[in-house]
């Protein structure tokens, strides 16, 4: 026996492999989709909030009720009571596009939150020179918001990233496979040490992957 | 050319209208530097910010070379702005670019300027504000100083008419903001350009302005041209100004022990530099005590404001002698 045997006696590592490109997919699909509806729907909430540059108090109450309704909710409730919507998007319930879906809209709202504290941070003083400059106000979203507050932004999404690898591990519940569902599976529930330790210790070097890439580019674009 | 036109901002606070700009008529002429000096809360920002609009007054009208921009909206409010530039006490620079890229910047956003005369304008304004070596530095790599050059670089991209200064040397040391104030009156003498700035401070009324306004509780209390208001302030506020730039808060008590009358002498221009008093005392055989003095520069015109107990027994011949010399008397009370 060899010595991975010896250490690892249940484990099957092509299913380990299958079940790493499964989480990367996973994470890569949702969190690509979460980016793309939860930076505008931060900048939304951003600029019309009180005193900002599109102040429209009554709709940005409605915004943020509905971020706040999607936030609170579990994500494992979240993803059972999404079904027919991912049905409806996707065609499919299960596998990693019917995990997709649910990812995505319960974590879109949690990047649109950090994308609107991000904006906050830009000084205000910046906004009001390039009004006075005659800037629209897209440009001044495009040419000073997103560039002046990119390190928060970063970060922002660095954190959705990493919630969204505690998301996928839920993932298993639709039939999506991924890490998560392999320790749930083998490791709780198969009584299988090995497989719990394995998947785990992967899923830390993922963390730890996406936290140091997204402080090394924070840290990049940092001019303060 | 300026007009406010009976011009006045009140804010809504909890549902309750709190004026904080009093109607103001005024005129600022072409090529002059105007200047607004206030208290916090006096109403100097806003008074500012009704130029370029980023304040609506919510009364009156407010004219820019001559057009009512008043109602500007879109893209008639877009050139008002890009002929107007505007500093800041904070600078506000974008730190995320380079300070070329923040000379650029107005000129980006206006979308009709070719990059070729864009490098060239930006190159020609850093030569202008003594930044060449550093351009390619970011606002957070520079001093103070610097970054006010920076902001003047920007405000004067798109070859503005009017340059607004909000507070612009407030956070600098003395040194610097005396440096700035420099550039600011050689822009205005070189390009022609309306300057106008607002500030707590009477030194730097003093040092570039032609005119000025002082504000009190959202009132034009006091305007004119700078020497008649600093040699002669009339509103309580404009002497509190006046003697916190001289440094001679609370004078009064220490003459009590001098003896004759007390009078504070005001010279101008060229009765600065000539023997006035000694002239005086020769012809007429009167004493003086010098009590406190200062001579000093209202922008470009030499004067000397001096406080003087003087006693004789030809004090009124004395007095008439140097009034014909041109000089400016007022007894003080004492």
């Amino acid at each position: 026996m060899s010595p991975m045997q010896t250490l690892f006696p249940n484990i099957d590592w092509a299913e380990i492999g299958q079940a790493c490109i499964d989480t990367l997919l996973m994470l890569g699909g949702s969190l690509l989709f979460t980016v793309v509806l939860g930076l505008p729907l931060g900048i939304w909430l951003f600029l019309t909030a009180r005193g900002q540059l599109h102040a429209k108090p009554k709709l940005y109450g409605v915004l943020s009720l509905v971020v706040n309704v999607l936030r609170s909710v579990p994500f494992i409730i979240l993803m059972i009571l999404l079904i027919p919507v991912t049905k409806a998007i996707t065609g499919v319930s299960i596998g990693i596009r019917g995990a997709i879906v649910p990812l995505v809209i319960g974590a879109a709202p949690f990047l649109a939150r950090l994308v609107e504290t991000a904006l906050r941070e830009v000084d205000r003083g910046v906004i009001e020179a390039s009004q006075a400059m005659g800037a629209t106000t897209s440009q001044i979203v495009t040419r000073v918001l997103l560039p002046e507050a990119r390190p928060g932004l970063i970060a922002g999404a660095t954190v959705t990233a990493v919630a969204l690898v505690g998301y996928t591990a839920m993932g298993g519940i639709v039939g999506a496979g991924g890490l998560g569902a392999l320790a749930y599976q083998y490791g709780y529930n198969g009584y299988k040490p090995d497989y719990m330790l394995v998947t785990v210790a992967l899923l830390v070097v993922l963390v730890q992957i996406l936290q140091s890439l997204g402080d090394r580019l924070v840290t990049r674009y940092s001019r303060r | 050319m300026i007009r406010f036109a009976a011009a006045s901002k009140s804010y809504r606070v909890d549902g309750a209208l709190v004026p904080a700009l009093e109607p103001v008529d005024l005129v600022i002429e072409r090529g002059e530097v105007f200047g607004i000096i206030g208290h916090s809360g006096a109403g100097k920002s806003t008074m500012l910010r009704l130029i370029n609009l980023l304040e609506r007054p919510t009364a009156g009208r407010i004219f820019v070379e001559g057009n009512d921009v008043t109602d500007a909206t879109g893209g008639e409010l877009r050139r008002l702005r890009g002929g107007i530039g505007m500093i800041f006490q904070h600078f506000n620079l974008l730190s995320s670019r380079t300070v070329a890229d923040n000379v650029a910047f107005p000129l980006r956003i206006q979308g009709n300027v070719s990059d070729g005369e864009i490098t060239a304008r930006v190159d020609e304004l850093l030569e202008l504000v003594g930044l060449t070596a550093h351009a390619r530095k970011y606002p957070a790599q520079l001093s103070g100083g610097q970054k006010q050059r920076v902001g003047i670089a920007r405000a004067l991209a798109s070859r503005p008419s009017i340059l607004l200064c909000d507070e612009a040397t407030s956070a600098l040391d003395p040194q610097t903001t005396a440096s700035v104030l420099e550039l600011l009156g050689d822009i205005n003498r070189r390009l022609g350009l309306t300057i106008v700035l607002i500030t707590h401070e009477m030194d730097v009324i003093r040092r570039v302005c032609d005119r000025v306004a002082v504000l009190d509780a959202g009132r034009v209390v006091e305007m004119g041209a700078v020497a008649d208001v600093f040699l002669h302030p009339q509103h309580p506020t404009t002497r509190r100004f006046v003697a916190e730039a001289d440094h001679r808060e609370g004078h009064g008590p220490e003459f009590s022990g001098v003896a004759g009358r007390l009078f504070r002498l005001s010279f101008r221009g060229e009765a600065t530099y000539s023997p006035v008093l000694s002239n005086v005392v020769r012809d007429t055989g009167v004493e003086y005590n010098l009590l406190s003095g200062r001579v000093d520069r209202i922008k470009d015109t030499p004067y000397g404001q001096l406080t003087l107990a003087m006693n004789g027994e030809r004090l009124d011949d004395a007095l008439a002698q140097i009034r014909n010399a041109g000089v400016d008397i007022e007894e003080v009370a004492r």
